[in-house]
């Protein structure tokens, strides 16, 4: 834990990436997208070239979404193609049987499969990564299914052809153009999403869900709304798709494409469009170099299977993987300039004199009472602590308070408002911070990205001048959230590392990084989860100077250690429990001196 | 009535295949928590076994059973350390990705050497079946539930009264634990992955001559032992059984009442209705990941 170095001089000249206008930034890029859509335009290409590109841009646009749903986010979908399906098949349908115009049938086939994968997701992304493969790889196989059986619908395995385009493109070439411009759009935003609020909780949620939730994260929703986009662009693709090649039938979607776009996806590096267009480009081209193996059924696909186990083992982030790992070492060298105030904590006071008031809660697993009627009142402005012998139900207590375990019965108030019932994102909504036991950092995140996301907490003051409301936050605000973030990480006094990633923390500091990201939402009460734990002796001093600097500032901190010394020291009001209750409470010296205390850490006679 | 003993009768054939594969898929996801999406190709990569041996090079059927189930010992473990360990550090999604791809790579490699043609296996009698009062019972059929009963009590016996089945229990509870006790635990999942592609060996053999032996039976059977071991609660080895035998009659039933066409569409509408409404299975207990 070094102390802070980041207040010198030359950084505070230190320009900022993020404070130039977004649109004047980016603008190379719509020049170059301008350019490759007046090339795409003007060229004259023969058919062979023209049905080629045609393919790889809309193809593009589909792997966009796995980079999305599997990269951003870390959730898998094997229909992608049946998601395809469904956009290819609105517009085929829609503009021959009928007689819908382009646009109508476009924008049906996106909101279909939007709709689709909206629910799929719903009915699925509760549960483990497990049941989402097994599950999109059914819907795959279903949908595989209507295609060839509803005859009436879909005219069966002969397919649809004679697919109209709109008027306005209705030359090959003019098409083509309007899929380059449209994959121009939505690589952009896909490129940006990691950047708005949803892109960085899909990371935080790939990374950790557990740390995402407690953060102010609806994990779940966010996993849907991933599905959704992923499964939309599906739609969408397959819509562009259906009108560049006038025919679709039900072997363009199998399972097998699904396959194909997902190696796409990891060939060129799941985390970015840029790699997912770099794998499409590819795999598209590759098979037409070697158009022979084509000539055997089965051989391309097992070479594809192989490419996927390969990839997988040897190069897990594909070739835009390695480029962009280089670049992020570029990165961390460049320093954000060092926050101009002192990390300001104005914990709200909208109840009375008890923070968090905890009645006769309880939590049992099956016949083990964990935590057994506990009674807790937490006083506002000091650090308040909770101990006992291993096994006492500390932890349980903790995560029953965090919401990561419901409770079986009883009551929790924080600052008046009730939370007992409430998923934990919605508690940290309320004004709960927490750091855990185990350290949950999201890993592939920088510092500074890691405590934005704590400073991004729904209801969150302290953000700009309007602070966080319900529709996020107002203008300006990403420069004011990373402004926050730069002030909690100066406060435990990382500020000079704010641009390194995760893993090339210390054990120390990367527990300096979560309490930081925990104060960076400035939440009304601090839950501590042994904060002690596997820290040296020094470690543990600068550790408690902090709590002081903390409590300085009137935020609440609950604290569960076993280290005695930080907690008589740090703490005025300790709980003991132990087998589930609470056997002592009080002021602490007095606590620490109760004979049944003192048994049960050191036995009775 | 007749019709409905009848159509219980292949379901329950049919489910004890679904249920044999679903107990290799419970298997190697307590060894190893990772969900192997090429145990469906286990089965299918046997039959093409059989039909090499028994019907290509024609020789004798027991002799040929023998040897496919070697060859899918064989299979277990290059799969194993090809696939599996390599990647056992890493998180969940890589490695199910990876076994996506491995069953890409057999099922496609199957169809390069043997072409789209889906091929004819006998059933292990000559006599097709027995009549039982309104009940037509198919050897094959019997074969299949008969095979399936006594593996399960197998299964029982040796993870409950043998010390290997006793140390592949303790490595899927705790590996760390497994190996301070002196197991090795890379030799545990060895074994358990030999043992599953042998499992799933089996019920690709018994179902060949029931269906067609074809590229696509390995993701067909897959797909509904998924669905069997998630209706009965996953990584629950009573629950995978029960759940394939319910899914199999609830599948020939649905073929028979609802419609043909759509019969592989079942699995999938039992399978969604379970995860909305039961999560955990008819067995399972939910649990919460420790903070």
């Amino acid at each position: 834990m070094s102390a802070p170095s980041e207040n010198l001089p030359e950084n505070l000249t230190m320009p900022t990436i993020r404070t130039r206008p977004l649109l004047l930034r980016h603008l190379p890029y719509f020049i170059g997208a301008a350019v490759v859509v007046a090339l795409a335009a003007g060229m004259q290409f023969d058919g062979y070239v023209l049905n080629v590109l045609m393919q790889a841009t809309t193809f593009s646009i589909a792997v966009f979404g796995l980079s999305v749903v599997l990269g951003l986010c870390g959730q898998i979908n094997l229909a992608q193609a049946a998601f395809f399906g469904f956009g290819a098949y609105a517009v085929g349908i829609g503009t021959t049987d009928w007689h819908l115009s382009y646009w109508l049938c476009l924008l049906i086939g996106c909101f279909a499969a939007l709709l689709a994968g909206a629910f799929l997701g719903m009915s699925t992304l509760r549960l483990g990564g497990h049941y989402l493969a097994m599950v999109t790889i059914s819907f795959q196989q279903i949908v595989t299914l209507v295609m060839i059986n509803a005859i009436w619908l879909t005219r069966g395995p002969d397919g649809v052809s004679n697919i109209g385009r709109p008027e306005l493109f209705r030359t090959s070439q003019g098409y083509l153009a309007f899929c380059v411009a449209m994959l121009a759009i939505v690589g952009y935003l896909v490129w940006h999403l990691p950047d708005t609020k949803l892109g960085r909780a899909m990371r935080a949620v790939r990374d950790n869900e557990l740390a995402a939730g407690v953060n102010g994260i609806d994990v779940f929703r966010t996993k849907v709304y991933a599905f959704a986009i992923c499964a939309g662009l599906g739609g969408l693709a397959g819509g562009l798709f259906a009108g560049g090649f006038a025919y679709v039938s039900p072997d363009q979607f199998s399972f097998a494409e699904s396959i194909v776009f997902l190696t796409m996806s990891l060939l060129g590096g799941v985390a970015s469009p840029i790699g997912s267009a770099i794998g499409t480009g590819l795999l598209i081209l590759i098979p037409e170099w070697l158009r022979f193996l084509k000539s055997i059924p089965g051989l391309y696909l097992a070479i594809y299977g192989l490419f996927v186990i390969l990839i997988i083992r040897f190069m897990p982030d594909g070739i835009w993987g390695f480029v962009a790992a280089a670049f992020e070492r570029w990165r961390a060298r460049i320093r954000t300039p060092a926050a101009t105030k002192t990390l300001l904590l104005k914990p709200a006071t909208v109840g009375g004199d008890i923070v968090l008031e905890v009645s006769g809660l309880s939590k049992h697993f099956g016949g083990l009472k964990a935590v057994d009627e506990v009674d807790i009142a937490v006083k506002r402005g000091g650090v308040h602590a909770l101990i006992g012998p291993n096994g006492s139900g500390k932890t349980t207590t903790l995560n029953v308070l965090s919401g990561l375990y419901k409770a079986t019965s009883g009551k929790i108030l924080l600052d008046g408002t009730d939370i007992t019932t409430m998923p934990p994102h919605l508690r940290t909504a309320a004004g709960l911070g927490r750091t855990f036991q185990n350290i949950r950092l999201f890993r592939s995140m920088t510092a500074l990205e890691n405590v934005e996301i704590g400073a991004e907490r729904p209801g969150n003051t302290m953000i700009g001048k309007a602070g966080i409301g319900k529709a996020g936050i107002g203008k300006g605000g990403a420069a004011a959230l990373t402004e926050r973030a730069m002030e909690a990480l100066t406060f435990v006094g990382l500020g000079a590392r704010a641009n390194e990633l995760i893993t090339s923390f210390s054990y120390g500091h990367q527990r300096l990084i979560e309490i930081a990201r925990a104060l960076a939402a400035n939440p009304t009460l601090l839950l501590l989860d042994e904060p002690a734990a596997g820290l040296n002796s020094t470690e543990k001093l600068e550790l408690h100077e902090l709590l002081k600097r903390i409590a300085a500032q009137g935020l609440t901190i609950l604290i569960i250690d076993h280290d005695m010394t930080l907690v008589s020291e740090a703490a005025q009001h300790i709980t003991v429990l132990n087998f589930g209750r609470r056997i002592a409470d009080g002021e602490s010296m007095a606590v620490l001196r109760h004979p049944d205390v003192v048994s049960a850490y050191l036995g009775s006679e | 009535m007749d019709l409905v003993l009848q159509l219980l009768f292949t379901g329950i054939g049919i489910g004890a295949v679904y249920a044999l594969v679903a107990l290799g898929f419970v298997l190697i996801f307590r060894a190893t928590n990772v969900v192997n999406f090429a145990q469906g190709e286990f089965s299918m990569v046997a039959a093409y076994l059989m039909v090499v041996f028994a019907v290509d090079f024609g020789w004798p059927y027991w002799l040929s059973f023998l040897l496919a189930l070697v060859g899918m010992a064989m299979l277990g473990i290059f799969f194993n350390l090809g696939v599996y360990y390599p990647l056992r550090h890493r998180s969940f999604l890589p490695v199910i990705i990876a076994t996506i791809g491995a069953s890409i790579l057999m099922a496609n490699s199957v169809l390069a050497i043997y072409g789209p043609q889906p091929q004819v296996l006998q059933g292990w009698f000559d006599t097709p079946g027995i009549q039982l009062g309104p009940v037509y019972l198919d050897s094959q059929y019997l074969l299949i539930i008969a095979v399936t009963v006594v593996l399960v009590i197998f299964n029982y016996w040796f993870f409950e009264h043998t010390l290997l089945g006793k140390k592949l229990q303790a490595t899927s509870q705790d590996k760390e634990m497994a190996s301070l006790l002196g197991i090795s635990v890379s030799a545990m999942i060895m074994i358990t992955f030999i043992y599953s592609a042998v499992l799933g060996g089996l019920a690709g053999i018994l179902v060949a001559p029931v269906l067609f032996v074809s590229i696509q039976m390995g993701s067909t059977i897959a797909l509904k032992a998924f669905a069997a071991t998630i209706i009965g609660g996953f990584g629950d080895v009573a629950g995978a059984i029960i759940g394939g035998l319910s899914l199999g009659v609830i599948e020939t039933f649905g073929a028979a009442y609802v419609s043909v066409p759509y019969k592989d569409g079942f699995a999938f509408l039992v399978l969604v209705a379970f995860l909305i409404f039961r999560p955990q299975g008819i067995f399972g207990e939910r649990v919460a990941e420790k903070a």
